[in-house]
């Protein structure tokens, strides 16, 4: 059987929606901070670490935490393939700005850990207890065609049964999440042109 | 439609590497089988303001030594180390850059040092990649993969999974990672730095040394584009989350062990017929003592086990593809290097960590990683003879 899109959720202009309907809007946040932590608690997600999180982790964990608890059930060995384009850049100023000399240059460690961009795969991982083939990428552009091409391979290979395929996207305000699901049952058809309409 | 598992061999060069032990493969390991560390101390006040240990290349070396490539433009320190790095395989790679030929860059951080300049476009991993691609002449658009201190040997399962499913036929891949005060200080405020040279596996380790350096391999469908005598070729990989804690590894290695486990299973081998690990060692209490239980739990523990943070300190996304050239090459001569910082056993477990360089039959050699986030590695790889040249 093909590989289709079978569950999708994206998060952008203020907007949360799942499988193409809408299930969240606050368009009253100047500020992604304020956004994704509304939308949060809006949610009920309950999930107290969400509050240490920087906030690629925190794009990464409000998306797939609505995209996988939509799903029926969750394949324990669903591998995770995110990508973006600015890597963990807002705490990675965060703890450039806390070691310069002129804020004293002690680095706090709650800040460091999350100066990775795989950080996010570890928390939702963590989360919905995925022991399964993780890998962060990074492209300037979305780049449907690599997300089709190595999840298909991880499942045509053998080493998943599914695959969570995300483009999480945060640089200061400007934010841009969509996660899908990869997997050979019936869904949307995937492809680059579905993807970047998806997008 | 599901492939047959096996059905397309991958094969890897022995590749090269740019490190404070020296600018290519043949300097280091003469430095490694030598057992001379990379290691040093250092008094330099932007980095830190006391004196420290670390692996760091000598910045006017690595200038004149990239001046003899003769690139036009200006090209960061990273970006001399990639570009030194990967010019010795260059002629392996000239010749099929139109056969669907890719390019993977790991790196954790990339040109950090972008940050305190404020330089943001330099920031930008992808504008890093795309640098190094335009110069190499790769034309299809460069892969970053930064997944902490696995990237390195993660590059090679990626690409290995990429050529078996028919999207590229080549794939080069460069690591590489600076010794920054944004790092150092990081590692520090988690009271992980040792004051001394790291001590891989030892009683008396006390934390990670940080490094610097960039390594390349040239990873093909095509085993007649691999000139040398020795080849290798890629037969498992798997790369597992721990789903554990974001800094600190499982208590049971139970990525680590599943990451093992499933590349041993596709490589078709049994776990007694490795000869030889590249462990990941980085020297703190945890890192290693879970490491013990992974190759224990495998029935590792007879089979010699080496890191080489010792002579190199940790390179982060560089790490796991140094250790992979330096293993290659060390391999293709039957050798497996001594674990330089190791005396006394310091881990609850047995293992062979290797006291010595052993000269010994070296066939199948397994690579691992671990890192933050709780990611794992494992690969196999298998020695060929060339006898068709």
């Amino acid at each position: 059987m093909k590989n289709k899109i079978t569950h999708y959720c994206n998060i952008k202009n203020g907007k949360i929606s799942l499988n193409g309907k809408l299930v969240f809007e606050n368009q009253d946040e100047p500020t992604f901070l304020k956004f994704i932590k509304s939308a949060y608690k809006t949610l009920k997600i309950d999930y107290p670490k969400f509050y240490k999180m920087d906030p690629l982790c925190k794009l990464s964990l409000v998306a797939s935490t609505i995209l996988l608890d939509s799903m029926e059930s969750i394949d324990s060995e669903m591998a995770l393939l995110l990508c973006n384009r600015s890597s963990c850049i807002d705490i990675d100023k965060e703890h450039q700005s806390s070691i310069s000399y002129e804020n004293g240059g002690y680095a706090s460690p709650a800040t460091f850990v999350y100066t990775l961009p795989n950080i996010a795969l570890g928390e939702i991982s963590i989360k919905y207890k995925l022991k399964s083939e993780n890998s962060f990428f990074i492209f300037e552009n979305f780049n449907p065609k690599f997300m089709i091409d190595y999840s298909e391979s991880l499942i045509n290979l053998g080493k998943s049964k599914s695959v969570l395929c995300g483009w999480l996207e945060v640089n200061q305000d400007e934010y841009n999440a969509f996660v899908f699901i990869v997997e050979p049952k019936e869904g949307e058809e995937l492809s680059v042109e579905k993807l970047n309409k998806l997008l | 439609m599901i492939q047959d598992k096996n059905n397309i061999s991958v094969f890897a060069t022995t590749g090269n590497c740019v490190t404070p032990l020296g600018f290519n493969i043949q300097e280091n390991i003469k430095m490694v089988l030598q057992g001379k560390s990379g290691i040093k101390n250092f008094s330099d006040e932007y980095l830190h303001n006391e004196p420290f240990v670390g692996g760091i290349i000598d910045k006017e070396k690595l200038n004149n030594a990239f001046q003899t490539l003769n690139l036009k433009g200006e090209f960061t320190d990273l970006e001399q180390m990639m570009l030194l790095s990967v010019k010795s395989i260059q002629p392996l790679y000239d010749a099929i850059l139109d056969d669907k030929c890719g390019l993977i860059i790991s790196s954790t951080k990339g040109n950090i040092t972008s940050l305190e300049k404020g330089n943001i476009e330099q920031y930008y991993l992808s504008n890093l990649a795309d640098k190094v691609a335009k110069v190499i002449g790769v034309k299809s658009t460069p892969i970053v993969l930064s997944n902490a201190c696995v990237s390195g040997i993660m590059a090679v399962s990626v690409a290995k999974s990429l050529i078996q499913s028919n999207v590229y036929n080549h794939l080069i891949i460069i690591g590489a990672d600076l010794f920054s005060r944004f790092v150092f200080t990081g590692f520090q405020s988690f009271q992980a730095v040792s004051p001394n040279p790291c001590k891989p596996y030892d009683k008396n380790r006390d934390g990670i040394t940080l490094g610097e350096a960039a390594a390349s391999i040239l990873v093909t469908k095509n085993k007649a584009v691999i000139q040398g005598e020795v080849y290798y070729e890629i037969l498992g990989d798997s790369n597992i989350n721990d789903a554990n804690h974001i800094s600190g590894p499982s208590r049971t290695g139970e990525g680590l062990f599943q990451s093992i486990q499933k590349s041993i299973a596709e490589a078709q081998i049994s776990a007694n017929q490795i000869d030889c690990i590249s462990a990941h060692g980085t020297a703190t209490a945890y890192n290693d003592e879970m490491e013990a239980q992974a190759f224990n739990r495998l029935g590792l523990e007879n089979t010699p086990v080496y890191s080489l943070k010792g002579y190199f300190g940790h390179t982060l996304g560089a790490s796991g593809l140094l250790d992979t050239v330096i293993a290659l090459k060390s391999g293709s001569k039957n050798l497996i290097p001594q674990s330089l910082g190791y005396s006394e056993h310091g881990v609850t477990l047995p293992l062979n960590v290797t006291t010595e360089n052993i000269f010994t039959e070296c066939n199948i050699i397994l690579k691992t990683a671990s890192g933050f986030g709780g990611t794992n590695t494992a690969v196999i790889f298998k020695r060929h003879i060339n006898n068709e040249k």
